[in-house]
């Protein structure tokens, strides 16, 4: 295992002060709690934590998860321990958009490898990387639910379905040029995708 | 003509809508249940359709409902399980999308009969936008007086809600998504209690797939005596099909239980064959956990009887020449493929998804992908075959959840049914990735 | 309730765990256990060391229970009937599960602090095989030190979530918990921190393996060359009941005493058997006749 992914991390408790959800993200959390019966807040955890990576820079920072944890009234290592279990949390900085190409079987059998290896030459990174500009991450992911539209890769809150090269050129100019990805916190009933 | 229930009004223009849906007849099962039926008469319905659970397990759903305990005092509640991470299975996002209404009136009507004040849907993280086609089917069932208090003026009240989770196959465990659901790690609870008796925040809870409680609308609007007539034997009504591979036509269908898996891989009303005119060579016929089987054994039982797309038929043979129906994950490979590799993808997949809170599949996992990836880099020897086999046999059976099971069947099968072609890779080191990509474009 | 466990029978209360009753048998008949802590609450059921074969469910339903089942978390019912050492099958399971608690241990006893009293290495050599079947790289983490007392060897952890639970249900600060998932879990504070507390030092004493150590004793001394004393300090905040294990005249390691039918007390609610951080470090280096101090006995025998 490497350091980079295990031990401790550091924290800033000076960044920590200028962490504040935007009132409407407040407002939403608010809401998300009162799903739940009085005393078991701590149920709204994982969606305030999309909020809330959404919300600073795509990724969750030691600071980050300490406000999630003032703001539920738990303790901060419960927060870590949730958010660490959890594939869709990013516990390191990520590019604005993270291309996450499905890669188990039904995908596999669609070519998802040839797609992973033509992203790869394409941006010139290899898998877990990002682009020098900070644009995008490549990453692999397992079994997204869409095996019956393979190949497909996940971007944001988008799946881009029955990949082709010549699609995944396009996918890649529209965000170079759009600059981020569909935010889970973007979408409404009209604009699902 | 075949009988659809749940996706009979899927061509309909604009039936994501509560209006286009009601006009369909839906909601029928809520009016009908609400009006006219007790609670213990809804779960009696339930029971006679016979209906089985259709996350994986095939549990008789009535009876499910009949363990929940229902002491005074104590809120119940139900749990939809939308967290559908089983490779080769994306029924419920299917349905969801489309019909999420279907979803709703489903919960209502599932609620009423448990009593349940509160339920939730528990989607996985990645179908985030399908949450919000959920939520918006919610705000609109409330507009209309579907949900909320005194419910068509019955004196039933119910509120449901969606959550989402954030990535973790282990979730769909159904102790291990109340966890999630209550705010932990998604790690499976030890059972006992089980969750009748003590689920969300210990209080007693149903957890039922999707579905599971989409088929309660039809089951209900049409009496269960009818739908138990639907199907064959103790496999009553219709059931999703989620197929992928190497067909012409993947997709999710809606069968009769019962269609012969002949004419489901190759109709043109289903699958359509194998894709570029090749041949079959294996079928994976329930989602990622069941034994794949060999085209010879999937088409036909062992003893030369048709296989049909049932609980009983797959499993006929047991796991020596039969499989399970499981979450009708159907993923078809043809000729050119390899079985060693396929596995691989399913052996890494248990490998990132186990939770690591028990020693056998936690270490087990791992342990069983290293050794399958020597057999395609050329370094294994014969003996990893049957190094391989006892890894397997000391997983299953032998974890808390079945998370174990799950990642231990589809390497026995592998090695039952294909195990020449582990030690053909053992002994010529030949194993060559081929361009699925390329492959499968189109001739023109 | 009538329970029967390879073959000899007893009676117990309701409630009983088939572990606790195989105890009471006696220790041919109990199961091994690594994650199983009998003072804390939950805990058990991750390890599988303990797991038998109920061939009887219960007189209710006679039927045999398909699985193995973890015995430490199984409560007896009446008329059970459980194979441990008598099943070849439960042996054979038993010997998979310690050889997946060892394919990422690093064997690294002869330099480790817990030789001697580690628990795992008394299951590998009673249970295991002989020799690993697994040839690929052990799983490998930074030695890092949780506060000025502690430190924290992660590749030997089996995960038995003792000192999380430890930490839990004593303290009311935990700090450090399980991060991560699948084999990729570890025990972890995630940010810099120190388990700070007047009680954080017993997740030392409950952790069966070496992963946690007391880094004032770290690499001081073998435990087999050291004399266990148990003795006793009046406390107002704990048991006081602690284990001074001695070099000669010298106390060189405090932990807490195992004191036989010692009970979680609810007088000092859960903290009967615990010691707070004043006597481990404070009767470090303490000549033996310190005032305030009590000796149970001249010596004791060493576990
Ligand atoms: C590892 C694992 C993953 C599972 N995943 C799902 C799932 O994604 N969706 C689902 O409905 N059931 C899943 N199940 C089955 C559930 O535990 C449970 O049996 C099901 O939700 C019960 O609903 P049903 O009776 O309606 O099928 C899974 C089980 C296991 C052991
Ligand atoms: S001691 Fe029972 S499972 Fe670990």
């Amino acid at each position: 295992m490497s350091a980079e992914v295990h031990g401790t991390q550091k924290f800033d408790a000076t960044k920590r002060t200028q962490i504040v959800f935007s009132a409407s993200a407040m407002a939403l959390v608010q809401k998300l709690i009162s799903n739940y019966p009085k005393g078991k807040e701590k149920s709204a955890l994982i969606p305030v934590l999309h909020i809330a990576q959404a919300e600073f820079g795509g990724w969750l920072s030691p600071e980050v998860m300490d406000y999630v944890a003032s703001v539920l009234q738990i303790k901060p290592v419960e927060v870590f321990e949730v958010a660490s279990f959890y594939t869709m949390f990013h516990l390191k900085p990520v590019g604005k958009c993270v291309l996450e190409v499905c890669q188990t079987s039904s995908c596999w059998l669609n070519g998802a490898e040839d797609i992973v290896h033509y992203i790869e030459k394409k941006l010139g990174i290899k898998v877990g990387e990002t682009t020098p500009d900070g644009m995008f991450t490549l990453k692999v992911a397992e079994c997204l639910g869409s095996c019956g539209t393979a190949p497909m890769l996940q971007c944001g809150a988008s799946y881009h379905e029955n990949l082709t090269y010549t699609k995944v050129d396009q996918i890649l100019e529209q965000y170079a040029s759009e600059g981020r990805p569909r935010y889970y916190t973007d979408l409404d009933y009209t604009n699902t995708l | 003509m075949a009988t659809t229930l749940l996706l009979k009004h899927i061509a309909v223009p604009g039936i994501k809508s509560l209006d286009v849906y009601r006009n369909m007849g839906g909601y029928a099962s809520v009016e009908k249940a609400l009006r006219t039926l007790t609670p213990n008469q809804v779960t009696e319905e339930v029971k006679k359709s016979g209906l089985r659970g259709r996350g994986g397990a095939g549990f008789p759903t009535g009876m499910k409902w009949g363990f929940l305990a229902k002491p005074e005092g104590v809120p119940r509640y139900l749990v939809c399980n939308a967290d559908e991470s089983e490779p080769g299975t994306f029924k419920d996002r299917y349905l969801m999308e489309h019909i999420p209404h279907a979803l709703i009136e489903g919960m209502i009507t599932s609620s009423y009969a448990l009593g349940a004040r509160k339920s939730y849907i528990y989607i996985r993280g990645e179908y985030f936008y399908v949450s919000r086609i959920l939520q918006h089917a919610i705000d609109e069932a409330y507009a209309a007086g579907w949900l909320g208090e005194n419910i068509l003026g019955s004196g039933f009240s119910h509120d449901c809600y969606v959550q989402v989770g954030a990535g973790a196959y282990i979730c769909g465990e159904e102790t291990a998504l109340l966890e999630s659901l209550e705010g932990k790690r998604g790690n499976p609870r030890i059972k006992p209690p089980f969750p009748a008796v003590a689920g969300l925040w210990g209080c007693p809870t149903v957890v039922n797939n999707v579905e599971t409680i989409a088929a309660v609308c039809p089951i209900i609007t049409m009496g269960g005596e009818a739908y138990s007539k639907i199907g064959i034997g103790k496999s009553t009504g219709t059931k999703l099909i989620s197929a992928s591979g190497h067909i012409n036509k993947p997709g999710v269908y809606e069968i009769e239980l019962g269609l012969p898996v002949e004419e489901f891989i190759f109709s043109d009303a289903y699958c359509g064959g194998i894709r570029n005119g090749r041949k079959l060579k294996a079928v994976v016929a329930g989602g990622s956990s069941v034994p794949i089987l060999p085209a010879e054994l999937i088409l036909k039982t062992a003893q030369g009887e048709p296989r049909l797309m049932s609980y009983e038929s797959l499993a006929e043979g047991g796991f020596q020449t039969g499989t399970m129906l499981g979450s009708g994950g159907f993923i078809v490979m043809d000729d050119q493929t390899s079985i060693v590799k396929n596995l691989l993808t399913f052996a890494r997949f248990y490998h990132h998804e186990s939770c690591g809170q028990c020693s056998p599949c936690r270490e087990g996992t791992g342990w069983m992908e290293k050794l399958i990836s020597k057999f395609l880099s050329g370094t294994a020897h014969e003996s990893d075959v049957d190094l391989l086999w006892d890894i397997q046999s000391k997983i299953e059976g032998k974890t808390i959840c079945p998370l174990g099971e799950a990642a231990a069947w589809p390497v026995a099968a592998a090695i039952r049914h294909f195990k020449s072609e582990f030690l053909e890779l053992a002994r010529n080191k030949s194993y060559v990735e081929i361009n699925h990509y390329k492959r499968l474009q189109p001739v023109s | 309730m009538k329970v029967t466990i390879d073959g000899i029978s007893l009676d117990v209360p309701q409630g009983t765990t088939i572990l606790q009753a195989a105890r009471m048998i006696g220790p041919e008949v109990a199961p091994p256990t690594m994650c199983y802590y009998s003072k804390l609450k939950t805990s058990g059921g991750y390890c599988r060391t303990c797991i038998v074969k109920v061939t009887k469910g219960s007189n209710q339903n006679p039927n045999p229970i398909p699985k193995p089942v973890a015995s430490c978390r199984t409560e007896v019912l009446d008329g059970m009937e459980v194979q441990n050492v008598t099943s070849s099958e439960v042996l054979e399971a038993r010997k998979g599960v310690v050889e997946f608690l060892l394919i990422n241990h690093p064997l690294d006893c002869p330099v480790c602090d817990q030789a001697g009293e580690c628990h795992l290495q008394d299951l590998g050599y009673g249970h295991g095989a002989a020799s690993s079947r697994y040839e690929f790289k052990r799983r490998e983490y930074e030695m890092i030190d949780i506060g000025p007392h502690i430190k924290l060897h992660m590749n030997r952890c089996i995960l038995c979530y003792r000192c999380v639970k430890t930490a839990e249900q004593i303290t009311n600060g935990r700090v450090h918990g399980v991060m991560h998932r699948g084999d990729a879990a570890e025990i972890s504070t995630y940010i810099e921190q120190a388990l700070e507390n007047d009680f954080s030092g017993n997740v030392i004493d409950v952790c069966p393996v070496g992963a946690l150590t007391d880094k004032t004793y770290r690499f001081k001394q073998r435990v087999w060359f050291t004399k266990p004393m148990d003795a006793h300090r009046n406390c107002k905040t704990c048991s006081g009941q602690v284990r001074l294990w001695l070099k000669g005249e010298q106390v060189v390691r405090v932990t807490r005493a195992k004191m036989p039918g010692m009970k979680w007390s609810p007088l000092f609610a859960i903290h009967a058997d615990l010691i707070i951080k004043k006597h481990r470090i404070g009767l470090l280096k303490v000549p033996l006749k310190f005032n305030g101090i009590r000796l149970y006995h001249k010596t004791i025998t060493s576990t």
